[in-house]
């Protein structure tokens, strides 16, 4: 492979402490390597310039069944939004739904090159595998959904930890799936009648269990086993004016659990989209934010990470696990509503959305989203998301960073809002002059994600040893900007390297890669009753046969990068 | 002696049912007997070891007579028909894998071609409706496991998807459902009387072309409003109780078919119909669900929606992926004579497109990729048959629920045949040499 040495460039990169300093950068064989480790290396001069190492989503909807109804249901969504192959690029189409080609060009443009995708049906894993396996350039891995599935729910009723635990561990095997991920716990299974689980303590119909023994349970069987992420999860009441104490009170689940395995990271809990889940007031009318609420709970509690699922304004598709609550939006906006229940596993619901800054509502939104980041004691603990496209496409990210670094980008959308007063009244984000800086956006993008995903040994900085995913922006923090030059400068990556393959060069692409499928290969004692209960069910209540379920075959995962676990003792 | 593969996935229709067994020769080259299939789809599996069945692709000549030529040569023709044409229609892409369709997707990105499904024929009607107002729907496992209420409106499973109504709609036994069909309450919506309409328990005999006006009257009947006497042929005193059962269920599922997509109203029967379902919804939990014919027409729809963002009738001859129902479906592009060049996979537009199509593909140069000898193969310049996918050859198949099931190779195919995506990506190397990229 091509040895590269970008030169001269300010570096920031939390993992080295390294903050704004000109540094040299060398690759060598899809490696960071020492500066003196390379011989005859291409240089990139890289003077005047910004270099990260390559960004990492950890929440983002971007492949499966629901987002391909998204872009199916959504015909609208690729008006005046398509654009034509050009060299080594495929066609691409789609603004909050995007195309998967255009969903791996877009996040390489942004400097991205590992994305998580947040939600996957195990049912469906295929159908997941496949969208990422066509999504070019970046690395990839999707959470299986367990919080509403008939295993963990019978298991969890009887505080079953090993049996939930060697479930978990069959079904990432089976899926080729990375984390425990929960939607709704217990009340997208109330979905199935049409029910909800509306706070942490109501009881699932038929299963006896509570959202929150579930929550418990499923932290502690994620520890049981060590797995490189913690329990991920998406609480109950999501979108509810008043649903921040229930927030906190699944916030308070994880206390006294410390986390177990070797993957570096310090969390039990990752709470996503919180900005969804920091609602004050009891109706439509008085809902306020209760970020600052939050945000004191979250810094002073080193094992819970959360990320922001920050309101970017634009027209958007919602698509989550959680059933209920996407008819409780289409009921409120009227516009189209797909629903996908799964059989004994989870639901997801699709509305369009159209967050207006002329709606209160929606700016209060936004103010929350931006308030959880700039209350933020610890950048590493707070990742940036939009919950992509739930409160925007993932594509406004670096809008996301305007805001965050410059209090005058924040006031000029103040002054867009139709209600305006009413909005700074509701909200504290007037009130807050923090800028953040890069170093602090490195944390929130790429060292922090990475350490909570348990890659911390494999991406996220710019240490000798890690990917070389680095990426280059056309941006001098050290002269004067104005706010548009950030979002400008890091939509558009100047060069940008995966796993030491140079993806874009000058600002074009000029290769699609060597996309990777990360998955966690669990290995846990053998376990009889576990396998019984999977035969059992699959033979009585599945409509697939055990033997058809599995993941397995190249054009699934054609290129899989797997994380040992062992979790025999 | 013999052995037995079981878990095997039936290749016919949109049930995809995964539970078949075959029993195979040892050295693995005949199939010799297929259990737990319904009589077409044992068909399916039995047809392929027809001893006259075709290995080789064959051409046209003048005089109507066919000449058999190699592989190499039908790859020539097809990329040549391909880059030479303005537009060319690649249709089908229903019986075939999803591997199949990602490479049969990017040779028409690189052609400019129009990709149309067999949806354009069948549910291309739905999915414009669940464009205009979406679809509450779920899979097969949770009409198993939790519906009481079943309503086939347009459709005649006893005969279209034969194992639907044991697998999955009405007789199985589920978690919430331990009674099987004494437990369900069956509404069938027809004008015939059909063999799934004789054994519901309410069968409403539609006038035929009255679906718009019917669906609406549910509306009005689960609000309590005054119905006329009779509408679309049935006393209203039958639609109020036909709606009150629907209401009264814990779990109500709509099951529809070409009888209300294809017939008079279209997609606005469709969308009337999911508008039933989105109002059965404050009063219990509904859902509806299209009765997909093709075993894989799902998963054209869905590979196209994540490379293109649509699921049928997509043009890419402008560059980008555009998509216009009416302008970019197969039978009007046929029709105006506006695609030069005609390329089918996995269907058969020969015997369900309109004469006034065929003789269009008839005129044109046409190749047809296709295991049996069809009427689309009579009329196409050239034909290549293939491996069987789902019997000789596996891959990704998308049930009617969209659940994505793998479906299995059973035998082997007659010495030296090629499969779908195999003769595909052989024509992709060529168009991208012919074109320079």
């Amino acid at each position: 492979m091509t040895e590269y040495l970008i030169k001269n460039g300010f570096v920031f990169d939390p993992v080295l402490g390294i903050k704004g300093d000109a540094t040299d950068i060398a690759i060598k064989d899809g490696k960071i390597v020492e500066t003196d480790a390379v011989k005859n290396p291409k240089v990139i001069d890289a003077s005047g310039r910004t270099v990260m190492a390559g960004g990492v989503d950890i929440h983002a909807h971007v492949a499966g069944p629901k987002v391909n109804i998204g872009r199916n249901f959504r015909p609208e969504d690729k008006l005046f939004n398509t654009r034509p192959g050009r060299g080594v690029e495929r066609m691409q189409g789609g603004f909050s739904v995007p195309t998967t080609i255009r969903t791996g060009y877009n996040y390489a443009r942004m400097g991205y090159t590992t994305v998580m995708e947040a939600a996957m049906p195990p049912l469906y894993a295929r159908h997941t595998h496949e969208e990422m396996r066509d999504t070019p350039i970046i690395d990839q891995g999707a959470y299986p959904v367990f919080g509403n599935n008939w295993f963990v729910l019978e298991y969890l009723k009887n505080n079953e930890i090993e049996n939930a635990a060697a479930y978990i561990a069959w079904l990432l095997r089976v899926t080729k799936g990375y984390a425990v991920k929960v939607v709704n716990p217990g009340g997208t299974e109330a979905w199935g009648w049409g029910l909800n689980c509306e706070n942490v303590h109501d009881p699932v119909p038929y299963f006896d269990i509570t959202p929150a023994q579930i929550i418990k349970g499923l932290i502690e069987a994620n520890e049981y086993l060590g797995l490189p992420h913690s329990m991920h999860i998406h609480t109950n009441n999501l979108g509810n004016p008043g649903n921040y104490t229930t927030t906190l009170d699944t916030f308070k689940l994880s206390e006294g659990i410390r986390p177990e395995g070797s993957f570096g990271r310090d969390q039990v809990m990752h709470h996503t989209h919180v900005q969804f889940h920091a609602y004050g007031g009891d109706n439509w009318g008085n809902m306020d934010s209760k970020a600052k609420e939050i945000m004191d709970y979250v810094n002073s509690h080193d094992n819970i990470t959360i990320d922001m699922g920050a309101v970017t304004l634009d027209e958007t598709t919602t698509m989550t696990a959680d059933g209920p609550f996407e008819h409780h939006l289409t009921e409120l906006n009227h516009l189209k509503w797909a629903n996908a229940d799964v059989e004994l596993e989870t639901a997801a619901g699709i509305v369009p959305y159209v967050y207006s800054p002329n709606i209160k509502v929606c700016a209060i939104q936004w103010c929350i989203g931006l308030e959880l980041a700039l209350l933020a004691k610890d950048p590493m603990r707070i990742f940036m998301t939009t919950d992509h496209p739930n409160a925007g496409p993932f594509t406004r990210y670096p809008r996301i960073m305007k805001w965050l670094m410059s209090q005058e980008a924040r006031e000029e959308q103040f002054n867009a809002f139709k209600h305006r007063d009413k909005v700074i009244e509701a909200t504290n984000l007037a009130g807050i002059d923090r800028e953040i800086d890069l170093y602090e956006i490195a944390q929130m993008t790429r060292a922090g994600p990475a350490k909570s995903l348990g890659l911390s040994e494999i991406c996220g900085g710019l240490a000798p040893g890690l990917a070389a995913d680095v990426v280059v922006f056309d941006f001098n923090p050290n002269e004067p900007y104005a706010p548009d030059d950030i979002e400008d400068a890091f939509s558009n990556a100047e060069h940008l390297f995966k796993t030491g393959v140079h993806i874009i060069n000058d600002h074009d692409i000029i290769s699609n890669g060597n996309k990777r499928t990360l998955w966690v290969n669990a290995r846990v004692n053998e376990n009889p009753q576990v396998m019984r209960d999977v035969k059992e069910k699959f033979l009585r209540y599945y409509t697939v046969t055990l033997n058809n379920y599995e993941v397995s075959g190249h054009h699934y995962v054609p290129n899989p990068y797997v994380i040992e676990v062992d979790a025999t003792e | 002696m013999t052995k037995t593969v079981t878990d095997v996935i039936c290749p016919f229709c949109g049930t995809l049912c995964d539970d078949l067994e075959v029993v195979v020769s040892k050295d693995g080259k005949n199939l010799l007997e297929v259990y737990n299939a319904c009589a077409i789809g044992a068909e399916k599996f039995l047809h392929s070891q027809a001893k006259d069945r075709l290995t080789r692709p064959r051409m046209r000549q003048e005089d109507g007579s066919w000449k058999e030529i190699s592989y190499d040569e039908a790859i020539e023709y097809t990329a040549k028909i391909l880059t030479e044409a303005k537009k060319p229609l690649m249709y089908g892409w229903s019986s075939t894998n999803c591997e199949a369709q990602g490479v049969g997707s990017e040779i028409g990105e690189y052609v400019g071609a129009v990709m149309d499904n067999t949806a354009t024929v069948c549910h291309g009607t739905s999915l414009i409706a669940v464009q205009d107002i979406g679809i509450p729907s779920c899979t097969l496992g949770e009409i198993k496991n939790r519906a009481d209420r079943i309503l086939f409106w347009g459709c005649n499973p006893a005969h279209a998807h034969p194992r639907h109504m044991s697998r999955y709609s009405i007789f199985p036994r589920g978690f919430f459902t331990g009674k099987g069909h004494t437990g369900r309450k069956m509404i069938v919506v027809d004008p015939r009387v059909t063999d799934t309409a004789r054994i519901a328990d309410i069968h409403l005999q539609i006038e035929q072309g009255r679906d718009y006006e019917l669906f609406d009257a549910f509306r009005v009947a689960f609000k309590g409003e005054q119905l006329p006497d009779i509408v679309a042929g049935i006393p209203k005193e039958r639609i109020y109780e036909a709606a009150e059962t629907l209401k009264s269920g814990r779990f109500a599922i709509i099951f529809f078919g070409m009888g209300v997509t294809q017939s008079l109203g279209k997609n606005h029967n469709i969308d009337a119909a999911i508008a039933v379902t989105r109002d059965l919804n404050d009063y219990t939990k509904a859902a509806i669900m299209p009765m997909r014919g093709h075993y894989n027409v799902t998963g054209s729809g869905q590979v196209w929606g994540w490379l293109f963002g649509f699921p049928f009738a997509v043009d890419l001859s402008r560059g980008f992926a555009r998509y216009n129902p009416g302008e970019t479906t197969a039978n009007d592009l046929l029709r105006r004579g506006e695609v030069d060049a005609v390329f089918v996979l996995g269907s058969d537009p020969g015997a369900h497109f309109p004469f006034s199509s065929v003789k269009k593909i008839y005129g044109l140069p046409s190749v047809a990729v296709e295991p049996h000898e069809t009427p689309t193969t009579e009329v196409c310049k050239v034909h290549v048959p293939v491996a069987f996918v789902g019997v000789e050859v596996g891959g990704c198949a998308y049930r009617m629920d969209n659940v994505p099931i793998e479906t299995r190779k059973v035998v082997d195919a007659p010495e030296g045949m090629m499969t779908d995506e195999e003769f595909l990506t052989h024509v992709l190397a060529r168009v991208k040499e012919i074109k320079g990229i």
